[in-house]
């Protein structure tokens, strides 16, 4: 679709849906220290820190504790960058970016929205009987296509590659690199334990990971990640979990592994490892692990939501507006692409939220059972899965 | 031999996990809802918002000391040195001084000429109060020390000492106190010894 746009109307559509991706990003991402810090006070009757407060206007504004995530960052920003003596001065500057990159590269596959048609955002759009959009009118009393859309359109998403969602596995694998390079570059004996078991776990879920999301890829028949939303969008119940529930734990699960944090932080593990990997970084840097671990909670639920709950499908919702049996509110292409737009980030919100719920609730495994359930529960689970998943999808064909 | 120890047995749906996970959520999500979406009073929040929500002290608190005053709204005090002597962390200073020439009390106790306690010191243990024969020396103010900058501001003097009220806003003490030369006296004094 977007070969029809000139090559600076392409760039111009790409910078502007990466910068929404980024800015949504780094809109969440202090979001998520500010809600993991209250909504663990709330789990546990506390308050949580509400105190920061800025003078406007002559009043203090607490905003509900918001502003102390930017208190945090301005700490951060301020702290001295430590490097250890005889740390690998390089490697130990480089590692937080290697952890960093790729949790935000992966974002780039992630469908926010659907195609959006910019010359028709006041017109309400609908897919003709051929699948091809066009321009919605009454005609003869029923509803029906007018006229072609016209092609000038591009998918909400920054990257629509054959590749899809390997792309996102490619980059969720390089993320090891920068967790066991920490780890390693520090000389400290903590901070490379640290790192072994960052690496060892990563690699392990990683590859549960992958299976898990076999199934729906046999399901879905693609590995567009904006095919697969529109492969869900008959009704709620062609949505992945539906389909896939014991795929959609399993990469729940594994997911969580993937991001390092509770129950599954002993890479962290700061009862025997200090800090873990990061135990001998300050600062931004430090900060740069810190965000990273957050990007990688967002791109958890980022994936969660394409795959499993519909993308950026609003149930009822479809490119001519809301459709229950014979009532039909008819609404406008740009008011649909911004519900639906609306209804991705309220569900990546969610999954966020739950994520915290089990962070809060669970306490951290031990390091063998980490491994004992990954490799004799979960990935038996997810071969199993795929097999079954499989079985149904020839059985259902022949 | 070691004692061998039973494990606990652990049914198939604490085997498999997920059942159990999905309890300890449901308690945590239920404590989450209900203090997030109820009113301050209706949830479970324990915590004190320190200076604009304060902790009711109990009523044996023992806050800042005060003297207490007589009728005539000098010190019970004596200077016996008998608070001074208890404190473990020797933070009363008192400068004992007599009564003058005619005056009644003269001859039977002394008076605190300088009387100072080292709040900074004080560890509000409360035996200077329980050595007190005189009931003089009480912690009943009901307030902690307010902070300041200075640590002269620690240093109380007699005469704010005097000035503090208990927590009920009495300066003085309810137990009975008798002036030298007063017929209720149940004890000796100069007038009926006969010397």
């Amino acid at each position: 679709m977007s070969a029809s746009l000139s090559v600076g109307q392409a760039l111009l559509a790409a910078a502007g849906k990466s910068t929404f991706i980024l800015g949504l990003v780094f809109a969440i991402a202090p979001l998520l220290v500010w809600a993991e810090r209250r909504q663990s006070a709330m789990i546990q009757d506390r308050v949580g820190p509400h105190r920061a407060s800025i003078r406007l206007f002559g009043r203090d504004w607490r905003l509900i504790g918001l502003l102390h995530p930017f208190a945090d960052s301005l700490k951060m920003v301020w702290k001295e960058d430590f490097i250890p003596p005889g740390a690998d001065k390089v490697l130990h500057a480089f590692a937080p970016w290697i952890s960093l990159a790729p949790a935000l590269f992966g974002l780039a596959i992630i469908p926010f929205g659907p195609a959006i048609y910019f010359e028709h955002l006041g017109d309400t759009l609908m897919l003709s009987p051929q699948g091809v959009p066009c321009v919605a009118g009454l005609a003869n009393g029923v509803l029906g296509c007018t006229a072609a859309a016209s092609p000038l359109a591009t998918e909400l998403q920054v990257a629509t590659l054959d590749a899809g969602i390997l792309l996102f596995f490619a980059a969720g694998g390089l993320g090891v690199v920068g967790a066991a390079l920490g780890g390693y570059a520090s000389n400290n004996k903590y901070s490379l334990l640290g790192g072994m078991r960052a690496a060892g776990q990563m690699v392990s879920y990683e590859v549960t990971l992958g299976l898990t999301l076999v199934g729906p890829l046999l399901v879905f028949g693609t590995l567009r990640p904006e095919e697969m939303v529109r492969w869900q969008s008959s009704s709620v119940f062609t949505w992945g979990f539906f389909l896939q529930p014991l795929a959609f734990i399993l990469y729940f699960v594994a997911a969580m592994a993937e991001t390092k944090r509770v129950p599954f932080d002993v890479p962290e593990g700061e009862s025997e490892l200090v800090g873990g990997y990061f135990t001998e970084y300050s600062g931004m840097k430090f900060g740069m692990f810190f965000f990273a671990e957050y990007v990688e909670v967002i791109a958890l639920a980022a994936i969660a939501a394409t795959f499993f709950c519909g993308g950026w499908q609003v149930p009822l919702l479809t490119d001519a507006g809301f459709v229950l049996g014979q009532l039909h509110v008819p609404m406008s292409h740009g008011s649909v692409t911004a519900l639906r737009v609306g209804g991705f980030v309220i569900k990546v919100l969610v999954l966020i939220w739950f994520q915290l719920m089990v962070r809060w609730s669970l306490p951290r495994f031990r390091y063998d059972q980490i491994m004992r359930l990954c490799w004799r529960y979960l990935l038996p689970l997810s071969l199993l899965n795929i097999v079954v998943t499989f079985a149904v999808i020839v059985w259902l064909r022949s | 031999m070691g004692k061998p120890v039973k494990r606990p047995e652990q049914s198939l749906s604490e085997r498999a996990f997920l059942p159990e996970v999905a309890k300890g959520l449901t308690l945590t999500a239920s404590r989450f809802f209900k203090n997030t979406f109820s009113s301050a009073e209706k949830g479970d929040i324990a915590t004190v918002r320190y200076p604009e929500e304060q902790r009711e002290y109990p009523e044996r608190f023992r806050g800042v000391h005060r003297l207490t005053q007589r009728d005539d709204g000098s010190p019970r005090c004596v200077a016996c040195l008998c608070c001074s002597t208890a404190c473990p962390a020797q933070c009363i200073h008192i400068e004992p001084a007599e009564y003058g020439e005619g005056d009644p009390r003269q001859g039977y106790e002394k008076f605190p000429k300088v009387f100072v306690i080292d709040e900074l010191r004080c560890i509000f243990c409360g035996m200077c109060v329980e050595a007190c024969p005189c009931d003089a020396i009480r912690m009943d103010t009901g307030m902690h020390m307010p902070p300041a900058l200075e640590r002269d501001a620690f240093l109380l003097d007699k005469e704010l000492l005097l000035s503090l009220p208990a927590a009920d806003g009495s300066v003085k003490s309810a137990n009975p106190r008798h002036e030298p030369g007063d017929k209720t006296h149940p004890g000796i004094d100069r007038d009926r010894s006969g010397h």
